[in-house]
């Protein structure tokens, strides 16, 4: 392929036929246009006339310059030129692709599935054998290397995703150290990564490796921790292509359910990067209400795995009202019963501490109690509605506790379990025996998998009466079987007892670090420590949501629940995706980025060759110039006729070429025209408009009707309609017209959604519609199941039709022009339905009239086929015959009067239903 | 296309047919432009031989015994003759010239010369007849005769096939003194031809009317290009590299034609009309009648 900058030819040394183009010029040159044979009597008046002029002897320049333009665009299109041609790798070996299908491709990777899809198909054009891996992915199978058909791997490659986590390339290496020779493609993220110049070493033994790389810039999210009342992150970013770096701002999103439980943005915070930074902290602040409520924090608009953070019970931060027992003295800091609570808890929860009933108010999480004994009878009742509510209640023994004999005869219910009167102490000064240490917590217990400190020794406790029940209440006891705490489900909430003291009196508990962890495990506070492998000893965490490359939650699929130890090495992989992991009460989120993650823009060895990932758009231009060499010959064709005398172009004959070519221009132009006539008519004039069915006979019968009922209209009112028009739903603008005369049969289409639309608006706004089934001689109206009834049911499902009732006898259609109670048509004695008369429309005594419906029923619906009663010939003749003799003559006038009685209703609307008329209509009906 | 030529019945059939299908259509095209001109009788202002009453003379030696108007002599005390006013039946020869130049037409949407030229000589007939005067074709070698049925005759003689000439000549016959004669031609031929013919004719004293049917692209030229002229009958031919730029010379000698024609028209007593087939053929029609049927000059 040869390329001039933009432009390549596929078959270039066809551009040697450019050469001939001079030979052709001077051949064309000299061959005259041939004469043109023509009849005329008159020739005998020309013999003997000699020719002035003899310049058309020779091809005229402009002809020959078109011609070999023709011919010049002929050879370059069987050139094939190209434009934008792709660089591409060319060979024959077999071609192995490596995709880093990381969270980091993500970003990208739709430019990357082109890329891929465009390199596979330049494979397939030079008949390569490919092997596409994707190293996020471990080798699967005895070969994971399976060359294969450039084309059967474009098929599969479409459904590749990109991968939440990041390639480990340790474990490609023998799989791909043992293959045959090859090339390779590398399909790279950017980022720098363990084993990544290793497995290019092992690659480049094989062959050459060529690099595809992004340029675009790849940002993450490390990490969430809470900053006060914010929710700060640290961003990292990946310069573009280069490495350069610069400044920009990045918008932080907070999304969690809102109280409908519909996930979505909650808050939104602001980042900036520093030119050269590829290092900033970004926050969102949010209030501790909704900061609990989030679930992830993204980029926005990044799409990738990286830039997303999950939150987990690290940023739950649990409101815990703190009650101590007796008043605090003042310098006895580490005596009093709240203090080691409140160091635990402060940095990892609200702490509320106030009385208690302002503490309920607060509708804390947690309510602690350490060594409060009896609470007053509405307080306990208080407590103990807001335990069953699903609150957790912890209470801690003490002095008090044990002196004041609660729940030692019966179970109390903000207890767990009976007490024993006085307790005991044990490794004290009176007393036998050593202080106890804690037994190792049973499994099945909360506190399961904690390590116990040698130095945490009980020496003084309160006592549970062993009870039947006492064993499955305890959650942890001492190395004698004592229980040190038990607990119990109370309604929907919990009643936890730490049978010691919340300070430094009767055990070392609180002292030392498994004195927080058991609060952790119990929910109460917030986790702070990091995943680690101790930490987690013992667990199995199951996924409860986990993040896909492109960063979008989902639910977790049945994957199996994940060893704690593994969790702690962050080795994620199919079985283990990021997400969000949980345990028991716990909940952990596991992000994509490690804490300590740096981002470092990939290192190749010089030399490497390099592809460019913006797919380019290659346009063949073959098409377009054979066109052009076509149209050129058109022209000359035309230019020879011309030049030759056999074509006078003449006025009518250029009207006609420019028709021939335009003709949807001018039927469009010609179609506006009238269509802006006719709107103007409708504007200016009051014009009756009947909707166009389709079926030409019906149509007829209803300008025909509409013809007559103007007629009358004009004879009989001031209303002087114009000549009544069909409107095409589908088209039509409707709003010009009061009044639609709709004849329905079941023989036509139904109109489309936005015809439907288009009539609602006509109905809201005003519009009447008379729908006439014209069937009442079959059927009872509307409501018989005829095939014009069931087609109005149709059509009167997508439209605005209020509940209908039969025309009452104070209808104003009854009376606005003339005095009626009867509606028939051609047919005479079915119901003709219209917007039923509001419910409180009460009649006033003394008044013939209830006071009815404000506003023009917007639809009459009846099937007595008025239009054929008033349709009138163009002669004016009455078209079709209604009954027979004086009483047929009589209801086609009764007919008629329906029809001005309606249009004037459409169009004074309730003018005739005011009270004030009343008068003249009691005179009129003589009462 | 004499009968000789036909030797079979089927030809015969066939030839006939086809000589006929023109004729209803020339008939009704023709019978339609006469009817547009009404006529009056047009008498000869003198006594003679007529239907209408001129005047009542007294009788005199040689007036027949059945010539005397009893009733009007029974008033008077002479004898009165009733003469009535001379209507006098004039021939008129016509010429249509039916030659392959007279085919031709420069649009579709124009008849051809020769169409025009039957129509108008025709209907000229049809409305002589009517007058009562005889018409015969020249090509007839019969006297004129009046009557429909002459008509008759002279469409079908007209429908049939034009001859194979180029162009044509008026031919020679004796028209008998005094009588009149319509030509219809294009002139185009050889003018020396014409010339001979139409000397002919005034030599008999023979009055008439030339009318000159042309096209209006014989009379605009408007041909560009290299191009080939040539007669309908392609025996002549002129090729040019520039139609356009003979045009001005065309149109001279076109002119030079017309002008000949009109001079010899003048000369000889009779009357020139150039008429083009784009104009409405009522307007020829009335001249031509009124210059042939109207009171001698």
């Amino acid at each position: 392929m040869i390329g001039i900058g933009s432009l390549g030819f596929l078959a270039p040394w066809l551009l040697l036929g450019l050469l001939a183009l001079p030979v052709l010029w001077w051949l064309l040159r000299a061959v005259p246009p041939a004469p043109l044979r023509r009849q005329f009597p008159a020739v005998t008046l020309l013999l003997g006339l000699e020719d002035r002029e003899t310049t058309p002897d020779r091809t005229p320049w402009w002809l020959l310059l078109l011609r070999m333009g023709a011919v010049a665009a002929a050879i370059l299109a069987f050139a094939q030129p190209v434009l934008n041609p792709s660089d591409r790798i060319a060979g024959r070996a077999p071609l192995l692709i490596v995709l880093d299908g990381s969270w980091a491709s993500a970003q990208s990777w739709t430019a990357r599935q082109d890329k891929l899809d465009e390199i596979l198909q330049f494979a397939t054009q030079d008949g390569r054998s490919v092997a596409v891996i994707n190293a996020s992915d471990r080798p699967r199978g005895e070969n994971p290397l399976s060359f294969d058909s450039a084309d059967s791997w474009r098929g599969r490659i479409k459904g590749e995703q990109p991968r939440a986590w990041e390639p480990d390339y340790s474990v490609w290496m023998e799989a791909i150290a043992a293959a045959d020779p090859f090339e390779t493609l590398w399909l790279s993220d950017g980022l720098e990564r363990e084993g990544r110049a290793e497995l290019f070493d092992v690659l480049s033994g094989k062959g050459t490796v060529t690099v595809v790389q992004s340029d675009r810039e790849v940002l993450a999210l490390r990490g969430i921790n809470i900053e006060g009342s914010a929710l700060g992150t640290t961003a990292l970013r990946l310069g573009t292509g280069d490495g350069n770096r610069e400044p920009r701002t990045v918008s932080l999103l907070a999304e969690g359910p809102d109280p409908a439980g519909i996930t979505r943005s909650l808050a939104q915070g602001e980042g900036a990067f520093g030119a050269g930074q590829s290092e900033t902290t970004a926050s969102v602040d949010l209030p501790s209400e909704l900061r609990n409520r989030v679930r992830r924090v993204a980029l926005e608009g990044v799409r990738s795995a990286g830039a997303v953070v999950l939150t987990d019970d690290s940023i739950q931060r649990r409101k815990v009202a703190l009650i101590g027992g007796g008043t605090e003295q003042e310098g006895a800091v580490l005596v009093s019963p709240l203090h080691f609570l409140r160091k635990a808890l402060v940095p990892t929860a609200d702490v509320i501490e106030a009385g208690l009933a302002d503490s309920l108010q607060a509708t804390p999480d947690v309510l602690i109690l350490a060594d409060v004994a009896e609470l007053g009878a509405a307080e306990t009742q208080e407590v103990l509605d807001w335990v069953e509510e699903g609150g957790l209640l912890v209470r801690f023994a003490g002095p008090r506790l044990a002196a004041s004999g609660i729940g030692q005869s019966e179970e109390h219910p903000l207890l767990p379990v009976r007490l024993r009167a006085g307790g005991r102490t044990v490794g004290g000064a009176m007393s036998w025996g050593a202080p106890k240490a804690l037994e190792e917590f049973a499994e099945g217990s909360p506190f399961f998998g904690l390590e116990i400190p040698d130095d945490v020794l009980v020496e003084s406790q309160v006592m549970a009466q062993p009870d039947p029940n006492l064993a499955e209440r305890v959650l942890a006891s001492l190395q004698d079987g004592t229980p040190l705490v038990t607990a119990k489900d109370q309604g929907e909430g919990r009643v936890i007892l730490f049978h010691v003291t919340a300070n430094a009196e009767w055990s070392s508990l609180p002292l030392s670090g498994l004195f927080v962890q058991l609060l952790e495990r119990l929910a109460i506070s917030a986790r702070t420590t990091d995943l680690n492998s101790t930490a987690l000893e013992g667990t199995v965490w199951v996924p409860e949501q986990v993040l896909d490359g492109f960063g979008v939650l989902r639910d977790a699929p049945a994957l199996a629940g994940v060893e704690g130890a593994q969790l702690a090495t962050r080795e994620f992989s199919a079985e283990m995706p990021p997400g969000v992991y949980k345990s028991a009460d716990q909940r952990v989120a596991l992000n994509v980025l490690a804490p300590d993650r740096q981002l470092e823009p990939a290192r190749w060895p010089a030399g490497t060759p390099f592809l460019s990932m913006t797919r380019t758009e290659e346009r063949p231009l073959q098409a377009l110039l054979l066109m052009a060499a076509l149209i050129l010959l058109c022209i000359d064709i035309l230019a020879t006729l011309i030049v030759g005398g056999r074509l006078r172009l003449r006025g009518a004959t250029a009207a006609a070429m420019l028709l021939a070519v335009w003709p949807q221009a001018d039927a469009l132009a010609q179609n506006a025209a009238q269509d802006d006539a006719a709107l103007l008519m409708a504007a200016n004039n009051t014009v009756l408009a009947y909707v166009e069915t389709g079926d030409t006979r019906l149509d007829d019968i209803s300008r025909a009707g509409l013809l007559g009922l103007s007629t009358e209209l004009f004879r009989r009112t001031s209303v002087e309609p114009v000549e009544p028009v069909g409107v095409n739903l589908e088209t039509d603008e409707l709003a010009l017209y009061p009044f639609l005369y709709w004849p329905v049969t079941d023989t036509v289409r139904m109109p489309s959604e936005a015809a439907f639309e288009k009539v609602n608006a006509f109905l809201r706004g005003g519009g009447l519609i008379l729908f006439d089934t014209r069937d009442s001689n079959i059927g009872r109206g509307i409501s018989g199941g005829t095939p014009n009834g069931k087609m109005l049911q149709n059509l009167a499902r997508n439209l605005d039709i209020p509940a209908l009732e039969p025309v009452p006898e104070d209808h104003v259609l009854t009376r606005a022009f003339y005095l009626l109670q009867d509606f028939p048509g051609r047919y005479g004695d079915a119901n003709v339905w219209v917007e039923a008369a509001p419910p409180d429309a009460e009649q006033v005594e003394g008044m013939p009239f209830r006071n009815l419906n404000d506003g023009v029923t917007p639809v009459v619906i009846g099937g007595n086929d008025w239009a054929s009663a008033w349709a009138v010939t163009e002669t004016g003749r009455f078209a079709y015959p209604v009954g027979r003799g004086v009483a047929g003559e009589r209801q086609r006038e009764i007919a008629i009067r329906f029809g001005v009685n309606l249009i004037m209703h459409v169009l004074t609307g309730n003018y005739k239903s005011d009270q004030v008329h009343v008068p003249a209509l009691l005179d009129r009906l003589g009462q | 296309m004499t009968p000789a030529e036909h030797t079979t019945p089927e030809q015969l059939r066939h030839d006939a047919e086809e000589a006929a299908t023109g004729f209803p259509a020339l008939m009704a095209a023709a019978d339609q432009l006469a009817a547009t001109i009404s006529l009056g009788a047009h008498g000869r202002r003198r006594s003679g031989p007529g239907d209408e009453f001129w005047q009542y003379r007294i009788a005199g030696a040689g007036d027949s015994l059945r010539d005397i108007d009893w009733r009007r002599s029974a008033r008077a005390d002479a004898d009165f003759v009733r003469q009535m006013e001379w209507q006098n039946l004039q021939a008129v020869h016509l010429w249509i010239d039916r030659s392959a130049a007279m085919g031709y037409r420069g649009q579709d949407s124009l008849p051809t010369k020769g169409e025009r030229a039957r129509i108008l000589g025709l209907a000229t007939a049809i409305l002589l007849a009517k007058g009562g005067e005889s018409v015969g074709l020249m090509e007839d070698p019969n006297p004129p005769k009046h009557g429909r049925g002459q008509i008759t005759k002279m469409a079908m003689r007209l429908a049939a096939t034009g001859g194979k000439t180029e162009y044509g000549v008026p031919p020679g016959k004796d028209m008998g003194r005094g009588n009149r004669a319509l030509l219809i031609s294009d002139f185009l031929g050889d003018w020396d031809h014409v010339l001979a013919a139409l000397s002919r004719a005034a030599d008999q004293r023979v009055q008439g009317c030339l009318v000159q049917v042309l096209d209006p692209s014989e009379e605009s030229f408007p041909f560009d290009g290299r191009t080939i002229f040539q007669s309908m009958g392609e025996s002549i031919s002129f090729e040019t590299r520039r139609a356009r730029a003979l045009r001005d010379d065309y149109l001279a000698r076109l002119a030079e034609r017309k002008d000949q024609l009109d001079s010899l028209a003048r000369r000889t007593g009779w009357m020139y009309l150039c008429h083009h087939t784009d104009q409405p053929a009522q307007a020829a029609l009335m001249w031509i009648y009124n210059a042939i049927a109207g009171p001698s000059r």
